[in-house]
């Protein structure tokens, strides 16, 4: 997982994204220079941010001498596009976002939004985290979770099913099983 | 007339009004019971036909996890199809419009002779505080009631949203009071893991759902009338 670069001349996409959703605090973290450099050591040479409603715009940069290439947007209707090219993904706790990139098998580290009200999305990050299909984070250890990670340890997720819930509304309505 | 001691007729017919009065709501509570006992029960009758279906769709997670579901379900025994969404949220139907045109090309017909698509007012916005949900509640209860009056489903699938929570009282409502008896599925989304979002919480508490399903054990041993269902997605 995440050597998959090869092809496209060690061409390594960091993906950002946010969703539909405002999350400076995650935008400020990956453009910081600690995180910067973390990503650019570990062989990473692209960052894209998808930065959606944020207001904090992160500084652009070409990638010339020896740093990365950093490069944003607001939305895209290509997101997953994005994903696929990615070699890593980092992203918000939305279901949609951490199904959609675990489906394409990518490394992800979900980052959790504090200032949520109802904050229940880190549940799902942090389960799916302890059955080690991505890695959660919070933006102020986003930093400590790159230099960690090892994403060899990282497990696929098989997709789930639907069959077994529409077997019991049929049957619960009385329709026949075929 | 005032309300003299002297005057027998006034406080008889109070007391004939009190006891309407609780006779009317005993029947009502029995009624309730009724209705929660019955349908939390499968159908002991085979469905003869198909069943009109209201899809309550949320935003994002939400119906990428109701659409999974779609796919799995028989199209010619859940029809027609409504789709409801929030006024705020134009993804959703457009997602579901694509998989009920994509349908309708496979079986030679017309969308709008399967399906139809409504939007919503919402009860509340991510983020909005709970005090001030409680006026938006109210409008969207009447907005959802004028929907359902319409619609009159008999079976309503749901997942999440705060937008199925008046819809799915008020189909109560309508069983409650005999004007159509549907079936209240409700699947809580996988992003609830420990504890049941408000939306499910709602209706498991209040018994308003027929069938609540869950995606994780755990969810299911904390809340145990829920039933197990692994994951959709």
């Amino acid at each position: 997982m995440g050597d998959d670069g090869d092809s496209t001349e060690c061409r390594r996409v960091v993906f950002v994204t946010v969703g539909t959703t405002c999350f400076d605090a995650l935008v400020r973290a990956v453009d910081s220079q600690t995180i910067k450099k973390e990503l650019f050591t570990k062989g990473y040479t692209h960052l894209v941010i998808q930065m959606g409603r944020g207001s904090y715009i992160p500084t652009k940069s070409t990638g010339e001498n020896g740093s990365l290439d950093v490069h944003y947007f607001t939305f895209s209707s290509s997101i997953a596009d994005h994903l696929r090219s990615a070699s890593l993904v980092i992203s918000h706790a939305g279901s949609g976002s951490i199904f959609e990139t675990l489906r394409l098998s990518k490394p992800l580290i979900v980052v959790v939004n504090e200032d949520l009200m109802d904050n229940h999305q880190s549940e799902l990050a942090e389960e799916l985290a302890e059955n080690k299909h991505l890695y959660c984070s919070r933006p102020q250890t986003l930093d400590r979770t790159i230099a960690d990670m090892d994403l060899k340890s990282l497990l696929p997720y098989s997709p789930g099913d639907a069959t077994p819930v529409a077997k019991i509304i049929n049957r619960f309505l009385g329709f026949l099983d075929d | 007339m005032d309300k003299g001691n002297a005057c027998p007729y006034a406080s008889m017919a109070s007391s004939v009004t009190f006891c309407c009065a609780i006779f009317a709501i005993t029947l009502v509570i029995i009624r309730i019971f009724y209705v929660i006992y019955w349908g939390s029960r499968p159908h002991r009758t085979r469905a003869p036909q198909p069943v009109s279906t209201l899809i309550v769709l949320g935003s994002g997670g939400h119906t990428a996890e109701m659409l999974n579901l779609l796919s799995v379900l028989q199209k010619d025994r859940f029809t027609p199809r409504f789709y409801i969404a929030a006024a705020t949220d134009n993804m959703s139907l457009q997602k579901a419009r694509l998989l009920e045109n994509s349908l309708a090309d496979e079986n030679g017909v017309q969308t709008s002779e399967t399906a139809q698509f409504m939007q919503i007012y919402r009860s509340r916005e991510v983020g909005q505080s709970y005090i001030t949900s409680v006026w938006t509640t109210l409008i969207a209860m009447m907005h959802a009631l004028w929907l359902m009056m319409k619609i009159r489903p008999q079976v309503i699938l749901c997942n999440g949203p705060g937008t199925c929570i008046p819809l799915c009282a008020i189909a109560f409502l309508f069983k409650v009071l005999g004007i159509r008896w549907s079936s209240i599925f409700y699947v809580e989304s996988i992003a609830r893991v420990r504890r049941l979002s408000l939306s499910g919480l709602l209706l498991y508490k209040l018994r308003m759902a027929d069938q609540l399903f869950v995606q994780w054990p755990q969810l299911q041993r904390k809340y145990p009338r829920a039933t197990y269902v692994g994951r959709l997605m």
